[in-house]
């Protein structure tokens, strides 16, 4: 078994590079391709760009805790995790993507971005925390 | 992220280089937003040198074809490269934005 590294920090937008930057050298250093590296921050930063927003009230400060690396069936795994309030953003519809222009709505695209690029998503509520797990093939 | 803008015989070409992610996108939509507001034609993005864009980048688009459409204009963009080009197109964005390879050619349509 592979141990993951792991990065905590507030979840503030103003962390939001140093989170993609520690994953994106790890999948660089495991071989990964360019076109799965960005697949992987983009899909990281949509995930915790939704936590940054919603998972916790204003004024209060809390934490995410991102763990990533190898696992032992050739994945790459993105191990999300914050204590905010429940949300499996595998509950949300799909957006409707044929829609005229005036009708279209943003939300939800960046949700749809992730369940397209990643190989594999799962979500769990454990111990009053939200674990959202990514998992990607190289 | 870089953002520049020229016009050419009345319509504006706006070029965005670098990253489009979720910080730099509120720039990006300001920017863009203002520039549709200021004129009567069809917007250019050249995206020759954006190397990514995320769906914050991606809002910034709709919200600028969003007010293009109401004076029956469009958003041309030039020059995606495959990574952006993917996005757009698994986001179903290109079913209403228009696609060119050089600037030239997004000019004769308009």
């Amino acid at each position: 078994m592979n141990f993951l590294s792991q990065i905590t920090l507030p979840a503030t937008l103003d962390n939001l590079s140093e989170f993609i930057e520690s994953v994106k050298s790890c999948a660089k250093k495991q071989g990964f391709s360019q076109k799965r590296i960005s697949e992987i921050e983009l899909s990281l930063e949509e995930v915790l760009v939704n936590i940054f927003d919603y998972a916790y009230k204003k004024n209060e400060t809390g934490d995410v805790k991102v763990s990533y690396g190898p696992d032992d069936d050739n994945h790459f795994v993105i191990q999300i995790e914050d204590a905010g309030m429940p949300f499996d953003m595998l509950s949300l519809d799909k957006p409707d993507l044929t829609a005229d222009v005036s009708e279209r709505e943003i939300g939800g695209i960046g949700v749809f971005l992730v369940r397209e690029l990643m190989d594999d998503v799962q979500y769990r509520r454990e111990n009053a925390k939200n674990i959202l797990t990514l998992k990607v093939r190289n | 992220m870089e953002l520049s803008k020229k016009d050419v015989d009345g319509t504006v070409v706006v070029s965005v280089r670098g990253k489009l992610d979720t910080v730099a996108a509120s720039e990006f939509e300001k920017y863009i937003v203002e520039q549709v507001d200021k004129s009567e034609n069809s917007l250019i993005v050249n995206m020759s040198e954006l190397i990514y864009i995320a769906s914050a980048g991606l809002r910034a688009v709709l919200a600028a074809t969003k007010k293009l459409r109401e004076k029956q204009k469009d958003i041309l963009l030039v020059g995606l490269q495959k990574t952006v080009k993917d996005v757009f197109k698994i986001a179903g964005f290109l079913s209403f934005c228009k696609v060119f390879d050089t600037e030239e050619s997004a000019l004769e349509q308009i």
